[in-house]
């Protein structure tokens, strides 16, 4: 499977490779440094294989062998009329639909969402290895995940809904308050990346981040503790919904502010390649994966973090959930140039745009992607196309995305999507895959029990953990917590 | 006092000086005089050979030597992997060290000045202060942001602003201002040591400048403890609370005020968060009048916040009002005399503290 996006006006890295300096030239001997800079000076012609990619409909032969992994109804399907022209230039998508006049205009609306469904059809278009492509082409028996795997997708992706659905319903019952962010319609990015890792990778997410955490290992009930806000959870009731933090799962956030976590996710990344180069742990391999979505693609430190991953050659997957919504901002109303795949080849490394609700598809791309990570190879954008089913937040009420769109979209459904394809090509039966729909709702189920029955954090707790090493700081004269002293809440003791 | 029992246990701790060795010490007298900058560049050096976790990152800290040059000769002795020059992101950079942090190790950020954090404040507060708290102490961020702070010579309004009322206001950061050279060398090391955030605030127009160092103060697992303050000068009659290059400026005005024989005690706070508010505390009941100075703009400064603390608790000892010396309240102006005007003289110093004593109308 190839990453290299092979545009023909976009390729530009040939020529970019030959001045690109490392940090780290004195680590490497001679040959080395000329075996690395042939691998950055063409990536086209990596030994994986040709990058593939055709945003133009002419290449129809290409879309067709994609087609028989999933139905070829998705690809064909078009409920609105396709405009090639528009396709080709997607600068021109937003005139219809100005983007200075609200969305309110039941017209426009219209049109735009039959543009972003233009828009959507380049999108099906997906980079395919000729591996892949060949497998695909001789039959339909040869599949891309053995019955076991295909089962564990099936039980996290079912996880990740149950799991959200139950935030919500326990949101309107008042056990979870504050900013909650449901992750619905987008659990293939998450199982298909993620389920790919080892323990000591690391998941960098945003605000949307119950999903990532719960696919990387932490225990449905941790999580829901923490969304209550109780001491069990797994930053004991501290971090909340939009900080979820675990060190045991190598789970580094949950940050709030859009693009705050890929700086954090570079750290990381670069930090696995300063343990391996300077301080000598030869097999350490880790790589790191950024989860950030569409909004955060026009924010400054996205591309500062492009510029410095693809520099420093770092072990990192830049993952981006396109859901084509920033709140009520729409993607297309944002952004210079909405193809945010393109913007990887500009900062010297490999832009992919994938089905993200198709879990196959991204299990592929990610495999690549974090193969390529793995064997030191460098960064890779994947621009994941994807819609999140429910609003923002609970708090959004989701007035601006019309209905026609998310009816699109729900048609598309991953979960539904793969049990269609497990029980198609025989690898799970009906009956299987209703005892993990069964499980799950008892584990979530069980969660919600735990979490309602775990204590709230002791007073105590309000003043640890500010530093890891304290020096005196929030301790009173006595030696006690400041806190605990019983005038605390009158205004009279002294904080 | 427990904090105060607990901070001098530390003390002794970080010091890990043989008890014979500073017997001799002594009676050694502070022959050696060393630069800040000096006393910066030995600092890094023997913090990144004594640990190879430790590495620096910013702007020109390599080949060009560092901005200031603090960081001269680091990159011949350490390699590029060590020493990153980095391209003008700062908040991409910061971001990037604070993620590093998150496993251990430990990165020592160089912000050309400290107007430039402003740039990086999102990942200084919310990715490295907050995340041990957020996490609830399953990660520790082992970082140290350095570099000037405060006014220079005639850089204009946007590079002369003091941050340290901006970052001590933030718990899960620890903010220190050195003085001498021991207060660089000491404090450095120990903000390195330190597994929490540290913004480290040095000061450009003291890089230049000597100070005595005694024999203690050049070996190499020195250290001196976060969260105290020191007392410069021993005094009676008022008490002077400064930090960074203010301290100077407080010293020269107990000198002038001698003569008139007022017996002022300075205070190097070293430390703005965690405050010695025990310290200051007893100073101000020692000698009940406090002036507090400071470069930055007054509203909600350092100074506003230990006039809070005496008021809280030495009220009773208090004979008159506190003092508050700061820097002019506006943005800093370009022209020299302006500039002299807008920062703090030893003249004012001085006016303040004969406030407090009632010596003066003015």
């Amino acid at each position: 499977m190839s990453l290299s996006h092979h545009h023909l006006n976009t390729n530009i890295l040939p020529t970019l490779s030959a001045t690109i300096p490392t940090p780290f030239p004195l680590v490497f001997s001679a040959p080395i440094v000329s075996f690395l800079s042939f691998i950055f000076y063409s990536p086209l012609s990596l030994p994986s294989s040709p990058p593939i990619f055709s945003p133009f409909p002419s290449s129809l032969p290409t879309r067709k062998k994609m087609a028989t992994a999933f139905s070829p109804s998705k690809f064909a399907a078009q409920p609105f009329p396709l405009n090639t022209t528009s396709q080709n230039n997607p600068l021109t998508i937003p005139t219809t639909a100005s983007p200075f006049l609200g969305s309110t205009r039941k017209l426009i609306r219209l049109s735009s969402s039959s543009n972003l469904n233009i828009r959507r059809r380049s999108g099906t278009v997906v980079a395919v290895s000729d591996v892949v492509k060949e497998n695909k082409s001789k039959s339909t028996l040869n599949l891309l995940i053995t019955k076991e795997e295909g089962l564990e997708l099936y039980e996290d992706m079912v996880l990740g809904r149950a799991f959200e659905d139950m935030c919500a319903q326990m949101y309107y019952r008042g056990k979870m308050f504050g900013f909650v962010h449901l992750y619905n319609g987008q659990e293939a990015i998450s199982t298909g990346f993620i389920k790919l890792l080892k323990q000591q990778d690391s998941v960098v997410s945003t605000y949307r981040d119950h999903v990532h955490a719960l696919s990387k290992g932490v225990s449905a009930r941790a999580v829901m503790s923490e969304l209550f806000g109780k001491t069990t959870g797994c930053c004991r009731g501290q971090g909340g919904s939009m900080h979820m933090f675990s060190r045991e799962h190598n789970v580094l956030g949950g940050f709030a502010f859009i693009g705050e976590g890929i700086p954090v996710a570079t750290g990381a990344a670069f930090t696995s390649k300063y343990k391996r180069e300077v301080l000598k742990e030869a097999d350490c391999d880790h790589v790191t994966l950024a989860f950030f979505g569409d909004g955060t693609c026009n924010n400054g430190q996205f591309f500062e973090c492009l510029n410095m991953a693809a520099l420093w050659k770092l072990p990192i997957v830049f993952v981006v959930e396109n859901n084509l919504w920033a709140i009520g901002m729409s993607h297309l109303r944002a952004t210079s140039d909405p193809q945010i795949y393109k913007k990887g080849p500009a900062f010297g490394m490999p832009g992919v745009h994938v089905n993200g609700m198709d879990v196959l598809k991204v299990r592929e791309v990610a495999k690549e992607a974090i193969g390529r990570a793995r064997r030191g190879e460098g960064p890779t954008l994947v621009e994941c196309e994807t819609y999140r089913f429910r609003g923002h937040s609970l708090a959004d009420p989701d007035e601006l995305r019309d209905p026609a769109e998310k009816a699109h979209y729900a048609a598309r459904d991953p979960i539904t999507a793969l049990k269609k394809y497990l029980i198609e090509n025989s690898l799970a039966s009906e009956a299987d895959l209703k005892a993990i729909d069964k499980k799950i709702d008892e584990v979530v189920e069980e969660a919600v029990e735990f979490a309602d029955e775990s204590p709230v954090p002791p007073r105590s707790q309000l003043l640890e953990n500010v530093f890891a090493d304290p020096k005196g700081f929030g301790i009173g004269p006595d030696g006690q917590y400041r806190c605990e002293d019983p005038k605390f809440t009158e205004g009279t003791a002294q904080v | 006092m427990l904090g105060i029992v607990r901070q001098k246990m530390l003390e002794q701790s970080l010091k890990k000086i043989p008890p014979a060795v500073s017997v001799l010490r002594s009676y050694s007298s502070a022959a050696k005089q060393m630069t800040i900058r000096d006393a910066l560049n030995s600092a890094l050096d023997e913090e990144m050979s004594a640990d190879s976790k430790v590495f620096l990152m910013g702007e020109e800290v390599g080949e060009y030597q560092g901005a200031y040059k603090i960081t001269k000769g680091l990159l011949d002795k350490y390699g590029p992997e060590r020493v990153l020059d980095t391209p003008i992101t700062e908040a991409g950079f910061t971001g990037v060290a604070v993620g590093a942090a998150y496993y251990g190790v430990k990165p020592v950020v160089e912000f050309m000045t400290f107007n430039f954090s402003m740039q990086a404040i999102d990942h200084i507060i919310n990715s490295a202060a907050k995340t041990n708290y957020m996490s609830s102490g399953q990660i520790s961020v082992p970082i140290v942001f350095r570099g000037p702070n405060g006014a220079a010579a005639g850089v204009g309004a946007q590079h002369s602003q003091c941050y340290a009322a901006w970052y001590a206001s933030c718990p899960g950061l620890k903010v220190l201002a050195p003085y001498s050279s021991e207060d660089a060398r000491g404090l450095l090391k120990a903000a390195i040591r330190d597994p929490d955030p540290v913004v480290f605030l040095e000061n450009e127009l003291l890089y230049g400048e000597s100070f005595p160092v005694s024999d203690e103060v050049l070996d190499s697992s020195f250290c001196l403890p976060i969260g105290k303050a020191k007392i410069e000068r021993k005094g009676k009659d008022v008490t002077i609370a400064a930090y960074s290059k203010m301290v100077g400026y407080a010293l020269k005005a107990a000198e002038t005020l001698e003569k008139d024989g007022i017996d002022a005690e300075v205070i190097n706070l070293r430390s703005i968060r965690p405050l010695d508010r025990s310290m200051i505390n007893a100073s101000v009941r020692k000698t009940s009048r406090l002036v507090t100075v400071e470069e930055a703009f007054p509203q909600h400064g350092v100074g506003a916040e230990i006039c809070a603390s005496i008021v809280e608790e030495s009220f009773a000892y208090l004979d008159a009002p506190v003092e508050r010396i700061a820097g002019a309240d506006v943005p800093m102006p370009y022209a020299a005399n302006l500039e002299r005007m807008a920062v703090p003289q030893v003249e004012d110093i001085v006016r303040a503290a004969k406030r407090t004593c009632y010596r003066s109308v003015s």
